[in-house]
């Protein structure tokens, strides 16, 4: 049974992840040219033998032009502010949550994972109508005279920004819930016992113990953040030129597919090292 | 009796699998036979009678589906079996490209006879893309310029030429619309050679030099514009979330009559601009590989119908290239200059030739510093 569980992680990690990959990588190393694709395979087969061209112009561009390196900054910067708003909302929610009675925790988990229920194009889309010039949330801030007039949000990063934590938000409850709920109780009546009041418990006893599921929550939002496409092509402004839109540009745009790859094969590489970071933090926790 | 082992999940997991991939392994064997029909065409650009009718007309079922952009459409083709019967690419580039890496099939000009129908002078404006006229037929076409209130625009900048790109190219104007709205489309490969012809250069150049004006230029404009609109900014320019906008004339003429549907107040209009404005044309065209030639050829063949196509055009507000359909389009749609041009604009509008793939670098990295305004 155990095996059979393994293989199928295996089967999985290969069918989604290896395979699609190896498909990336080969077009990376692809000459780009006018055709149906639009590149010349490194590898082909003529007159019986196995043509080998690998084109590295590809990855030198990617990773010797600054116009990547600058979307890639933007891109971390965006992910890294959207993973703080996720945490800012999203930690005092878990442990609310957490320390609700138990029949009241089941409702509040099912009212956070609700939004899933509807296509995820179709919430942001949604945020489209309230943010825009004539939306409920502009003119809600004119009317409570914090402004003189509706604010300009849409298109700005203020939107990208809420998009961003809105959509994210989930992701950070969840591992925090269940990290903040297997706590047990008695460590904390230890700590008031000895004298330490509820903030002071907080911070030597709860947060510590805490930074596992706060590791996982932040991977778990920092990583899709980082090549996320829609949310700053829909909400936020033309600025906004992160790794996804520059991606898209590549495929669309210019038609070309190699440097797209070799841009995804950098992202990905560069990205490996964040799990890898969160389970490190995870691990050093729980030794 | 050996007890048979029972299947793990595992295989039954790769059965259900297999199962799935198996329709994509012969993808035309199984549908080749049925009768229907795939368009792929723009969004809000077809007569929705048009569809019931041919599919009353032939028994053939439509499936119709849309893009808002050349770039999503190639990208499709480009992957191969994308399984449309028809597409509908604007003249240059993607049509010219497509015919080029041969992703077309040839029209059989046997089973087309409204071919005919054609207006000989517009189809020899596309046989620079296609040589002989042999992978499209023309469905309907525009110009490119600018769609306004001009209302607004007046009252913010009375001394703006409303008639020339000035108003939006001009950084002085430019600069007293911003607080109104000013909306550029998303779309290096039709912003850039109007610039390009704005400033006097050829549409087509790729000379650094050039580049670099067309990039001051925008430059100079770029505090000033609200956002970017991929797939046109009809919505945006409808509810006046917008004043002025870079736009397809269709788009424009749309957003138009919806806002006089909406009793909004706005009065839309479309301008070509005096300097000239490029002209594109929107071709029926069948993709090598498609599963239903005979259907898509029968599907051309209707709608270049007279009939058939001013009803396409009283739907949509583009013209057509079937001049005798000219007597059912409704008169203020046929004698809208902003819709079926003048001779005298006709004659200022100018078509763009195929770019070569080193010059479309420079290209959209220009356009994507444009858009980061850096």
């Amino acid at each position: 049974m155990r095996r059979t569980v393994l293989a199928l992680g295996w089967l999985w990690l290969g069918l989604f992840l290896l395979a699609p990959l190896a498909i990336v990588v080969t077009i990376a190393l692809s000459a780009a040219g006018e055709g149906m694709p639009p590149y010349v395979p490194p590898l082909q087969w003529s007159g019986g033998g196995l043509k080998i061209a690998v084109d590295p112009g590809p990855f030198q561009l990617v990773l010797t032009d600054p116009l990547y390196r600058h979307a890639l900054a933007i891109s971390l910067r965006i992910a890294f502010v959207a993973t703080l708003g996720c945490l800012a909302i999203g930690y005092p929610m878990a442990l609310a949550i957490a320390r609700m009675p138990e029949r009241r925790r089941n409702l509040l988990l099912l009212l956070v994972m609700l939004p899933f229920w509807t296509g995820f194009l179709m919430r942001i889309n949604a945020w489209i109508g309230l943010l825009n010039d004539a939306g409920w949330i502009p003119r809600a801030i004119a009317a409570l005279g914090l402004a003189a007039a509706p604010p300009r949000i849409l298109y700005t990063d203020t939107a990208m920004y809420l998009g961003l934590v809105y959509a994210y938000l989930p992701f950070m409850v969840l591992p925090l819930y269940a990290n903040l709920s297997r706590q047990d109780p008695v460590l904390r009546e230890a700590a008031s016992d000895l004298g330490a009041g509820p903030l002071r418990a907080f911070l030597t006893v709860t947060l510590p113990l805490s930074l596992p599921g706060v590791a996982a929550g932040c991977a778990l939002v920092f990583i899709p953040s980082v090549g996320e496409y829609v949310i700053p092509e829909l909400l936020g402004g033309p600025g906004a030129e992160t790794i996804g839109r520059t991606l898209w540009s590549e495929f669309f745009d210019n038609r070309d597919w190699p440097t797209a790859c070799a841009l995804a094969t950098v992202v990905l590489v560069l990205l490996l090292g964040v799990p890898a970071l969160a389970l490190r933090a995870a691990r050093g926790r729980a030794a | 009796m050996p007890s048979r082992r029972r299947p793990g999940p595992l295989s039954g997991l790769l059965t259900c699998l297999l199962l799935c991939l198996l329709p994509f392994l012969h993808p035309g064997a199984a549908r080749a036979q049925s009768k229907e029909l795939n368009v792929f065409n723009w969004t809000d650009y077809i007569d929705p009678k048009a569809i019931e009718r041919f599919e009353k007309e032939t028994g053939i079922k439509v499936r119709y589906d849309t893009f808002d952009s050349l770039e999503t459409l190639e990208a499709k083709m480009l992957a191969g079996h994308s399984g449309y019967d028809i597409i509908v690419p604007t003249s240059q580039p993607t049509f010219s490209r497509l015919v080029r890496t041969g992703a077309l099939a040839t029209l059989d000009k046997s089973k087309l006879p409204n071919l005919k129908n054609l207006d000989p002078a517009l189809m020899a404006r596309v046989a620079s893309a296609d040589p002989g006229n042999a992978h499209g037929a023309i469905y309907l076409w525009g110009s490119t310029g600018m769609g306004m209130i001009a209302d607004k625009i007046r009252k913010l900048a009375p001394d703006a030429p409303l008639d020339s790109w000035d108003v939006l190219f001009k950084p002085e104007n430019a600069k007293r619309i911003a607080s109104c709205g000013i909306t550029m489309m998303d779309s290096a490969t039709d912003v850039i050679p109007s610039v390009l012809h704005y400033l006097g250069h050829s549409p087509d150049s790729t000379k650094p030099e050039d580049l670099a004006d067309v990039e001051k230029t925008l430059m100079r404009i770029r505090p000033y514009i609200r956002n970017f609109a991929s797939g046109g900014a009809l919505e945006q320019l409808a509810s006046g979330q917008t004043c002025l906008v870079f736009d397809y004339s269709g788009d424009v003429i749309q957003a138009a009559a919806r806002a006089r549907e909406a009793k909004n107040g706005l009065a839309i209009t479309y301008v070509a601009p005096k300097q000239g404005a490029q002209v594109a044309f929107d071709m029926l065209a069948i993709p090598a590989d498609a599963p239903h030639p005979d259907a898509a050829l029968a599907f051309i063949n209707f709608v270049l119908q007279p009939d058939v196509m001013a009803g396409i055009t009283n739907a949509t507000r583009y013209p057509n290239a079937v001049p005798a359909s000219n007597p059912m389009i409704a008169p203020e749609i046929l004698h809208d200059p902003s819709i079926y041009p003048t001779e005298a604009q006709m004659a200022s509008f100018f078509t763009t030739g195929p770019v070569p793939q080193s010059a479309e670098r420079p290209r959209s990295r220009m356009w994507a510093r444009f858009k980061a305004g850096r």
